[in-house]
C-alpha cells in the first residue's frame, strides 16, 4: 500500500456543506465491478451539462491538485467506497474539512486518502485565502499532524494513532486482521460462535 | 456506572483492543449485495482466500435489478454483469444467495429481518449505509465500505473505534396521521443532516415502544441521514413476536433460550449517554422535505424556512434553487409529477397497507406517475394475499416487482430532470433519483395524498 508523509500542493476548493457521496460519484457509475477508472467520474454531474459537455461550474476546471478543501460534513450519505476511489484516482491525497461522515472517513483511510479534520474557524480562513488566491500551496504534515498555509497559520489535527501509523508505513487493516486469526478463533470458541 | 445496550453488545463482540487504536470487533451477520461486493470478492481471490464464515453471510441482488419483467434477462449489460458476478461469487464461496425471482429475494434490509437472518444483540454489517435498519431489533448494525466488506469476508471481524453514544427519547402519543417516517424526518430536521456524526443512537420512549417492527425499521434505517453510525431500539415482545417462525430464526427451545438472553438487552437505568435529546410526540406532524438533504424537512402544511440546521446559507440557497422553491413558500398545494412508494425505508407490508387505506375509495390522479415497489417478494405476495393489490389496481395503480427501484437512479426507474417526486425513500440529494430530479421525502400517507390529488397535502389519518 502507498504511504503518506508530507503533502504539499495547491488545492481544489468546494465550499459547499454536506457534500454527499452521490455528488462525489453518482450511483449510475457504480455498475462496474472493478476498482479502477472512477477518477473521471468524480463530481460528474457538477462538472458536466446534461448533454455531457463540460460545465462552467466544474470545481476542478482542468486543475490537478493533491488536496481538496470542502465544506462541513463531507462524504455523508451512501457508504460507496467508490467515492474514495474516485478522489484517489483523480490524484487527491487528502481532503480538508471541518467534519467527515463516519463511513467516508474509514473508506478514505483504507485508500490512503487522508481526511484532515480542522476547526470550522480554520476552514473559514483557508476558504477565504483560496477564494482570493486559488494557487495558494497548502502543506499537510501527517507526522506532525499539521495543516498550514501562508496567511492561515498552522492547525494541528487529530488522528487515531494506529491509523496514522498505518498511513505512514503503508499498513492495511486487513493485513492486521489476517495476522491475528488466532485471536479470532479463540473468540469464536469462547463465545460459541463458530 | 451502568451500561448502555450498545456497550453490552459491543463488549460481547470484542475480540481484542489495540492500544491507542481501534477494537477488533466480531461480526455475527454479513449481508451482501451486488454493488459493493464484487471488488471485495476479487481482492479476496487475489489473496488466495475464500470467505471465512460463509454461513454468517447472506446475499441478494437489489440495486441493479429492474422492477418489471424480472423473468427475463436484465437488459442493461453492466447491471446484468454485476448480478451475474454476485451469483458466481456466492456459489464459489458457499454463501446463501437469494437470486432474482427467488421467494427470498428483495432489498437487502427488507429480507434480512424477514428471513429471520437478523436477530437481537448481534453485530450486523453490510456494504450499504442503510444497514442501520437492523438496529430496530436491538443490534449494532452499520454500513461499511468495500475494503471493510473484504475484511469481514476474510476474518469475520472489523477494526472499529467505539463511537460516542446518543439517546433520542420521544414520549407521548402520535396523531393518527403521523407515521414512523414522519417521526424520523422530524428528528432529522431538528438535529440536522450531520447532527449525529460520530455517534451511535438509541431510540427510547413511549413512541418507539408502541411502534411495530416495520415502523422501528423505518426509524433506524434513516439514522445515517443525520450522520449517526447506526440507531437501535431495545428488543421487547414486539421484536420476539416478529422473529418467531421466520425461516433462519431459531425455534422451539432454542428460541426460548435466546429470548431469555435477549430480554437482558436493555440500557441500565444509571447508564450515561454522551448526548441526550428529548422530543414530544404531540409536536410531530406529517412531514415533507423541501431541500436537498434529509435534514431540510418541515410539516406538510408548513412554510419553507430561511435556514436549516447544519446548513450554511450558500448551501441552503443552492438547495432551494435546485428544488425550484423559495423561502416562505407553503409546501401544501404544490404540484408533483411522480410518487414512489418503496425502498428499504418504506417498502414493507405496513407501508402498502397504510398507502392503500389512505387512498380509500379514491382514484390515482391524472398526469401523476406512481411507482409502487414492494421491498421483497414476500411483501409482494402479502400485498396480493391481503387484497391490497386488487384494490390499488382498480384505483388505477400498478404494482411493480421488488428492488431498490427509484431510490437511487441506478436501474431503469429514474425521475426525469426537473420533475417533482414524492418519495418514501431516504435521500433527497441532488440527482439521487435521476439527473436533475427533485425529491420530496415523505411517509406513505403523504405519498397516498399526492398520488390521488397530484399535490402535496396533509393526510387525514387512518
Amino acid at each position: 500500500m502507498e504511504k503518506i508523509d508530507i503533502i504539499e500542493s495547491a488545492a481544489i476548493l468546494v465550499p459547499v456543506d454536506n457534500i454527499d457521496t452521490d455528488q462525489i460519484i453518482p450511483a449510475r457509475f457504480l455498475k462496474t465491478t472493478v476498482r479502477e477508472g472512477f477518477g473521471e467520474k468524480l463530481f460528474y454531474d457538477w462538472r458536466h451539462n446534461p448533454d455531457g459537455t463540460p460545465s462552467d461550474s466544474d470545481p476542478l476546471a482542468g486543475r490537478k491538485c493533491s488536496i481538496l478543501v470542502a465544506g462541513n460534513n463531507f462524504g455523508c450519505g451512501s457508504s460507496r467506497e467508490h467515492a474514495a476511489w474516485a478522489l484517489h484516482d483523480a490524484g487527491f491525497k487528502a481532503v480538508i474539512s471541518s467534519s467527515f461522515a463516519d463511513i467516508f472517513r474509514n473508506n478514505a483511510l483504507n485508500n490512503c486518502l487522508l481526511p484532515a479534520e480542522v476547526s470550522g474557524e480554520y476552514l473559514e480562513k483557508l476558504t477565504a485565502i483560496l477564494e482570493k488566491n486559488p494557487e495558494t500551496v497548502i502543506k499537510i504534515d501527517l507526522g506532525k499532524q499539521t495543516v498550514s498555509a501562508p496567511g492561515a497559520g498552522e492547525y494541528r489535527f487529530e488522528i487515531n494513532g494506529y491509523k496514522k501509523e498505518c498511513l505512514m508505513k503503508g499498513y492495511s487493516d486487513i493485513d492486521y486482521l489476517l495476522s491475528d486469526k488466532e485471536s479470532i478463533l479463540r473468540y469464536e470458541e469462547s463465545h460459541d460462535r463458530a | 456506572m451502568g451500561k448502555t445496550l450498545f456497550d453490552k453488545i459491543w463488549e460481547n463482540h470484542l475480540v481484542k483492543h489495540i492500544p491507542d487504536g481501534p477494537d477488533v470487533l466480531y461480526i455475527d451477520r454479513h449481508l451482501v449485495h451486488e454493488v459493493t461486493s464484487p471488488q471485495a470478492f476479487s481482492a479476496l481471490k487475489k489473496r488466495g482466500l475464500k470467505v471465512f464464515r460463509p454461513e454468517k453471510t447472506f446475499a441478494t441482488c437489489d440495486h441493479n435489478v429492474p422492477t418489471e419483467n424480472q423473468d427475463k434477462p436484465i437488459s442493461d449489460p453492466s447491471s446484468r454483469n454485476a448480478v451475474e458476478q454476485l451469483a458466481a461469487n456466492t456459489a464459489e464461496n458457499g454463501i446463501t444467495y437469494f437470486p432474482l425471482g427467488d421467494p427470498g429475494n428483495g432489498i437487502v434490509h427488507v429480507i434480512g429481518p424477514q428471513q429471520g437472518i437478523v436477530l437481537c444483540g448481534q453485530t450486523v454489517v453490510c456494504g450499504d449505509s442503510h444497514t442501520a435498519t437492523h438496529g430496530a431489533f436491538g443490534n449494532i448494525a452499520f454500513g461499511i465500505g468495500t475494503s471493510e466488506v473484504e475484511m469481514v469476508m476474510a476474518t469475520q471481524c472489523l477494526l472499529q473505534s467505539k463511537p460516542e453514544q446518543a439517546r433520542i427519547t420521544v414520549d407521548g402519543r402520535l396523531a393518527e396521521n403521523v407515521t414512523p417516517k414522519d417521526v424520523i424526518l422530524y428528528i432529522i430536521s431538528r438535529l440536522g443532516t450531520g447532527g449525529c456524526t460520530g455517534c451511535f443512537v438509541e431510540y427510547a420512549g413511549e413512541v418507539f415502544r408502541n411502534m411495530s417492527m416495520e415502523g422501528r425499521m423505518t426509524v433506524c434505517n434513516m439514522s445515517i441521514e443525520m450522520g449517526a453510525k447506526g440507531g437501535m431500539i431495545a428488543p421487547d415482545s414486539t421484536t420476539f413476536e416478529y422473529i418467531s417462525g421466520r425461516r433462519f430464526a431459531p425455534s422451539g427451545r432454542q428460541l426460548e433460550e435466546c429470548k431469555a438472553f435477549w430480554q437482558t438487552l436493555r440500557t441500565d437505568d444509571d447508564a450515561v449517554f454522551d448526548r441526550e435529546y428529548r422530543f414530544n410526540a404531540a409536536d410531530i406532524r406529517p412531514m415533507v422535505t423541501y431541500g436537498t438533504n434529509p435534514g431540510m424537512g418541515i410539516p406538510a402544511d408548513g412554510v419553507i424556512p430561511d435556514e436549516a440546521a447544519g446548513c450554511d446559507s450558500a448551501t441552503f440557497d443552492k438547495a432551494l434553487a435546485y428544488m425550484g422553491f423559495r423561502k416562505g413558500e407553503r409546501m401544501s398545494g404544490k404540484k408533483i409529477d411522480y410518487v414512489f412508494v418503496g425502498s428499504c425505508t418504506n417498502g414493507r407490508i405496513e407501508d402498502f397497507r397504510a398507502f392503500a387505506k389512505a387512498v380509500g375509495g379514491r382514484k390515482k390522479a391524472d398526469g401523476v406517475t406512481v411507482w409502487l415497489v414492494p421491498g421483497s417478494r414476500e411483501v409482494a405476495s402479502m400485498i396480493e394475499s391481503e387484497g391490497i393489490g386488487d384494490a390499488l389496481r382498480s384505483a388505477g395503480f400498478q404494482i411493480r416487482q421488488p428492488g431498490c427501484s427509484a431510490c437511487l437512479a441506478m436501474n431503469a426507474d429514474k425521475i426525469p430532470e426537473g420533475k417533482y417526486a414524492v418519495s418514501t425513500s431516504n435521500r433527497n440529494f441532488e440527482g439521487r433519483q435521476g439527473y436533475g430530479a427533485r425529491t420530496i421525502l415523505a411517509g406513505p400517507l403523504v405519498a397516498a395524498e399526492a398520488a390521488v390529488t397530484g399535490r402535496i397535502g396533509v393526510p387525514s389519518g387512518l
